[in-house]
């Protein structure tokens, strides 16, 4: 595996007692979008917090592209990009100066062209020499995205991007993020919005009361532990379900006239066609067919329930 | 990279001259204020009253009062301008941006030390201009003034510095100027010579350091001083040390700054 973030064994019990993580082992792979899904209070900001350098760790090992977060801070952090949940930013600071400000923080000389370039990029190029207060929340979450970007990172951390923002500036984002791993820069996002990471996500993590308990590709997740409903909508209402159809899992709906079969994702092929067929055999009519499957969110809702 | 594996120059930089646009910024407040105070203290003090006393030290007491004004105002604004340099960040979140950058701790107070420093020093040098449109001033040892300057302005913002990490809320950083600098700066032989105390209340005053400072600055003027400048040169040399090792301890553990 060709990772950049490697972390290993990582817990973080705040001064209060609070254990945040536990014994996170969590690798990010070299130019994947990586979603972190967890409820509030999960561990996520603070996972994020202690890789950038803002949280210290308990105990854990953390390297960012082969280099020690603790013993060569520089060079880990110079590869990091953040973008906090929050819109913290120098109100009276225009948006030229502050993400010039960002660049020569991070240790890089002074290079305008790239500038122009990440603010064109965000739309933000007409508003440069306003100042930040003057500009409306998206168009902040914008200036922290340039911010974070101004200094060329290899990784970037995109806490909750698209929490307040409207659906346009959502798809923007969304679009932007693509563009990102497409140039080589690997994404780690956390977010509410399930719907974000079904939709961005290569790879996603599930974090519950400070334990990683479960990361794996979008596609193979859906597969694992996604269901298929088959609906069918009965001419006939039907009073029992009958025994010949023991061998699927099938429940009464709407007083009898819908059928509900659950079955795992993958098995339709074969389920569906034999479990009409049977239907046909036992004189069951039917008018509609609804097929659903179940979404990453209820996957992840289920998850966290599992996890309690 | 490479140069800034041992230094983030570029980094310092960017702290540095952004707390100097903060400074620019609200430049009439900045300066404006504290010399309109400081005008304030010599029509009272140095016309008004002074008028009416003698000399001391063989000064007149307009002059004599000019290194402890000079003084208390590079003490207040060292503290206020480090404090909420680093207060700031911390209450608008920005502060996040600083300890995620590959910045040290020591490149951090650097920047933010050195931008309150600058502008102490720069307002003690327009409050000296101010001083020389009321009363004649000379300075006996220009090279030892500029060395107390630059000493107390860099020792003052770095307990600033601490005050601003230690911070919790607006009041709290106003506690320190306000209720302790203020006190011990009037107490500590600004407007008078410690000489002039009963001997009881001498003896208290050398419990302050403030009067160590005041005095070595003064000596740098006129070449008097309420106790030997080799004493004040020290004094000013542990307050700095002290401040050193609370810096050292805050960013060695992280103390409201790092979770």
């Amino acid at each position: 595996m060709n990772s950049i973030i490697s972390i290993a064994h990582l817990n973080k019990r705040y001064a209060s007692g609070l254990e945040a993580l536990r014994d996170v082992s969590l690798e990010i792979e070299r130019g994947e979008i990586f979603a972190l899904l967890g409820p509030n209070g999960a561990g996520k900001t603070t996972l994020i917090s202690i890789v950038c350098g803002i949280v210290r760790l308990s105990s854990g090992n953390i390297s960012v592209d082969g280099h020690d977060i603790a013993r060569e801070y520089r060079a880990a952090r110079s590869k990091i990009g953040l973008v906090p949940q929050e819109l913290h930013t120098d109100m009276f600071e225009t948006v030229w100066d502050t993400v010039k400000f960002s660049r020569g923080l991070f240790g890089h000389r002074p290079d305008a062209a790239h500038l122009e370039k990440v603010l064109r990029d965000l739309s933000l190029w007409t508003k440069r020499h306003d100042r930040i207060m003057n500009l409306s929340g998206g168009m902040k979450r914008r200036v922290l995205i340039a911010k974070a970007l101004a200094h060329e990172p290899q990784v970037l951390f995109l806490d909750e991007p698209t929490a307040g923002v409207d659906v346009e500036l959502r798809r923007d984002m969304w679009a932007l993020v693509r563009q990102l791993r497409d140039s080589g820069v690997t994404i780690i996002l956390t977010t509410h919005y399930i719907a974000e990471a079904e939709e961005m996500a290569d790879r996603i993590g599930v974090i519950n009361k400070g334990e990683l308990i479960l990361v794996d590709d979008k596609a193979s997740l859906m597969k694992k532990l996604g269901k298929k409903q088959l609906l069918v909508q009965l001419q006939e209402p039907m009073l029992a379900i009958p025994d010949g159809l023991n061998d699927w899992q099938l429940v009464l709906n709407d007083g009898g006239n819908e059928l509900e079969c659950t079955f795992d994702t993958g098995e339709e092929q074969r389920a569906v066609p034999t479990l009409l067929r049977r239907l046909g055999e036992l004189g069951v009519e039917f008018r509609d067919l609804k097929t659903r499957q179940s979404s990453l969110e209820e996957i992840f809702v289920n998850l966290v329930r599992q996890s309690r | 990279m490479n140069r800034q594996r041992l230094f983030n120059l570029y980094g310092v930089l960017a702290i540095y001259r952004f707390e100097m646009a903060r400074f620019r910024r609200t430049l009439w407040q900045s300066l404006a204020t504290p010399v309109i105070t400081t005008s304030l203290y010599f029509v009272v003090f140095g016309s008004a009253i002074g008028a009416r006393m003698g000399d001391v030290d063989g000064i007149s007491y307009g002059a004599f009062i000019v290194p402890g004004l000079l003084m208390l105002s590079v003490f207040t604004e060292s503290l206020n301008n480090a404090s909420i340099g680093i207060y700031l960040p911390k209450f608008t979140g920005t502060i996040y941006e600083v300890l995620s950058a590959p910045v040290s701790a020591f490149e951090i107070v650097l920047a933010y030390v050195g931008a309150a420093a600058t502008k102490s020093i720069l307002l003690g040098l327009v409050i000296l201009g101010t001083a020389s449109l009321f009363v004649p001033i000379h300075i006996q040892h220009p090279l030892w003034m500029a060395a107390f300057l630059l000493l107390v302005a860099l020792s003052f913002s770095l307990a600033g510095f601490i005050a601003g990490v230690w911070s919790q809320g607006f009041e709290q950083l106003q506690f320190i100027p306000m209720l302790i600098i203020t006190p011990m700066t009037f107490l500590g032989g600004a407007f008078y010579s410690i000489d002039m105390l009963p001997p009881v209340w001498r003896t208290v005053s050398l419990f302050n350091p403030v009067v160590y400072v005041i005095s070595g600055f003064r000596w740098s003027f006129y070449g008097t001083a309420d106790v030997g400048v080799g004493i004040s040169l020290m004094a000013m040399m542990l307050f700095l040390l002290l401040c050193l090792t609370l810096v050292w301890l805050i960013f060695r553990t992280g103390y409201r700054l790092k979770s």
